[in-house]
């Protein structure tokens, strides 16, 4: 069986998702959806005999009947505003904006937790990249008391959609870390770079370690992590090994004697932009993910 | 109740923010309440205070403040007669919620800081800012990296959101006179609001070039009392006053209370003087975040590479401010070069 999807949202992260899709035997891809007659994103979809609307979500709600998942790669405040409506027509969403109105899916920890849900939110790129690692470090520990990340990517790969959203993109990445990652506390950071030639997709994970944590247990975790994720994101890795530093530290979860310092990369596997940019693909990927498990589990249901 | 209209420009103090950096966080409120007490008595107009990454910077990444910011800001406004209390943050690292919650303890300037070729994603909270009924500046950092063109492009952004003002900011203390110059002289004659100057003294040319800028138009500049602050440090108040004074430009401020407030409050709370050496210099010299300093010696010493080599290869991987993250994967990186040699030797 297959799914009929939309994609809402003709920027970056709408046609990356699109060349993904064509690739899947199990998310057949209907139409790509803008609001520019003129932008990049449909003109490629036309020439690569999708169907490309210029008229937006609306247009996805009057031919609600030909789609069975919409993925809304557009921007937060449009998603606010659509949610419901596309709740409404009996299509799901998979929403790659940082809205956060469904439950969030981080595709290496929770992918199976919420498949009947009418709304999944898939939280953020940072947050695709680094909610593993602080599972990971967690699975590890008797408890994550503080966990922060960072995230820099190149200033050609963050479109509007981020620009305006910097606040939504860190509270929703801060979020996870704590709802899916685990810990007790946590604060996310976004930095934008613009060196060229542009800089691949960096992401630091920092975890508080408490008095008496296994570092190498902490460690061995963080190494599967890494495998866990590449597996559907490819050039996903450590940059350099996991570290374990000594403080103390003085964190908002109270003052612990060492942290985990994880140093990841991510490289695009180059669908639309260039291999820099590991945001776009680490969250299509994922979004992917989904939807093929969604996919897998509605198959299984009706078996 | 606009200082600018009775001095020739006005003057805002960052020791409790930018000078934060240098004593790796750890103030307290004895030290605000002193700091702000003697700023505000020799007539400084604005008094800048939070996290020296600002609002929202205590972390792993940039160092846990000692005591928390907005205990630290209530204080300075409490303590504060005449002068204004300005708060910095950056999109990406702070929120507008905490812009909210600054206003509410009585701050009146927000400083809405960005790397100088990524103005929009300020829009959100300078609107913000404004809403809340504060004066809001937009403050390009990293003002080397941009050229004059470009800076004026950007600033021109910040102007639309609705910025007061609009800052430029040598953070990696990089600039020449004549870099200041030529993009102060561009700045003012694309812009309708009012320009400022942040200057750092890893080239030893703080004060020359807040001077320099003032006489290209710029009608705010900065300064921390002793020069406390990231990297060598910034531009010292006192100085810049005593300087201002011998130009016979007003700056209605009292040079020698400041000198008092260096000498006597701010030097013995000091981990050490700020000095020009080696690291400070090649900061300016690779045109390197000055505020990497600490946390550069500090990885220096964890993984046994010189201090040096991290600054020069931070330059060289064109790191902005921010990416603190990127010491610690330099270092590990050095350290590995330096096995292998020695393994080959």
């Amino acid at each position: 069986m297959s799914l009929r999807c939309a994609i809402v949202g003709s920027g970056n992260i709408g046609t990356d998702l699109m060349i993904k899709m064509l690739r899947s035997d199990r998310l057949e891809l209907g139409a790509l959806v803008g609001i520019d007659p003129d932008s990049e994103g449909l003109a490629r979809a036309r020439t690569l005999g999708v169907e490309a609307s210029h008229e937006g979500p609306d247009w996805v709600l009057d031919h609600a009947d030909d789609f069975d998942v919409v993925f809304d790669a557009t921007s937060a405040y449009v998603h606010v505003r659509y949610h419901k409506k596309y709740a409404e027509a009996g299509i799901t969403a998979v929403d790659l904006t940082p809205a956060a109105r469904g439950p969030k899916v981080i595709a290496a920890v929770n992918l199976t937790e919420h498949l009947d849900a009418p709304n999944i939110n898939m939280v953020t790129c940072g947050g695709q990249a680094t909610t593993p690692m602080a599972y990971a470090v967690r699975r590890a520990v008797e408890r994550l008391p503080y966990c922060e990340m960072v995230s820099t990517v190149s200033s050609k790969s963050a479109g509007p959609g981020t620009r305006q959203n910097i606040d939504e993109f860190t509270k929703t990445t801060s979020t996870a870390l704590r709802e899916i990652g685990g810990a007790e506390l946590s604060k996310a950071i976004i930095i934008l770079n613009p060196a060229e030639p542009p800089i691949i997709m960096r992401n630091t994970v920092f975890g508080a370690l408490p008095e008496g944590t296994d570092h190498d247990a902490v460690l061995e975790s963080v190494y599967d992590m890494e495998k866990a994720v590449a597996s559907y994101v490819p050039g996903y890795r450590l940059k350099n090994q996991p570290v374990i530093e000594e403080g103390p530290y003085n964190t908002p979860g109270g003052v612990v004697p060492h942290r985990v310092v994880i140093l990841l990369e991510v490289e695009g596997a180059g669908d639309y932009l260039p291999t820099y940019a590991g945001n776009l693909d680490i969250m299509t990927a994922a979004a992917m993910r989904v939807g093929e498990a969604i996919c897998d589990h509605r198959e299984a249901k009706t078996a | 109740m606009s200082a600018t209209t009775t001095t020739d420009y006005r003057l805002i103090d960052s020791t409790l923010r930018d000078g934060s950096h240098a004593i790796s966080h750890q103030y307290y409120a004895e030290d605000v309440i002193r700091i702000v007490a003697g700023l505000d008595a020799a007539g400084v107009q604005v008094i800048e205070i939070a996290h020296g990454d600002g609002l929202g910077g205590s972390s792993f990444n940039y160092g846990f403040s000692a005591v928390p910011e907005k205990e630290l800001i209530a204080q300075a406004c409490q303590t504060a007669q005449r002068a204004q209390i300005a708060c910095l943050m950056l999109p990406g690292i702070g929120l507008a919620d905490d812009l909210r919650e600054v206003r509410e303890l009585g701050v009146s300037v927000a400083r809405i800081a960005v790397h100088c070729t990524e103005a929009d994603i300020t829009e959100q909270h300078i609107k913000v800012a404004k809403d809340l009924g504060m004066e809001a500046i937009g403050f390009l950092m990293m003002a080397h990296m941009n050229s004059p063109e470009g800076l004026v492009e950007q600033a021109l952004l910040l102007q639309s959101y609705g910025a007061d003002t609009v800052y430029i900011a040598d953070s990696a203390g990089a600039m020449t006179v004549e870099d200041v110059r030529r993009r102060v002289n561009a700045l003012v004659n694309a812009l309708d609001v009012p320009l400022g100057v942040h200057a750092h003294n890893n080239l030893s040319m703080a004060v020359a070039n807040s001077i320099a800028a003032y006489e290209e138009g710029a009608k705010n500049l900065d300064g921390t009392s002793a020069g406390l602050g990231a990297g060598a440090g910034n531009c010292p108040t006192e100085i810049l006053a005593a300087v201002s004074t011998k130009y016979g430009i007003e700056t209605g401020v009292d040079p020698l209370a400041l000198m008092d407030v260096a000498e006597e409050v701010v030097r013995p709370i000091m981990p050490r003087q700020q000095v020009i050496d080696r690291a400070g210099l090649l900061l300016g010299y690779a045109g390197v975040y000055g505020s990497f300093l600490l946390h550069a010696e500090r990885a220096a010493e964890r993984y046994n590479v010189p201090t040096s080599e991290i600054l020069l290869e931070l330059g060289r991987r064109q790191v902005v401010g921010g990416q603190e993250d990127m010491i610690i994967d330099v270092a590990l990186e050095l350290a590995r070069k330096h096995a292998e040699q020695e393994i080959t030797t």
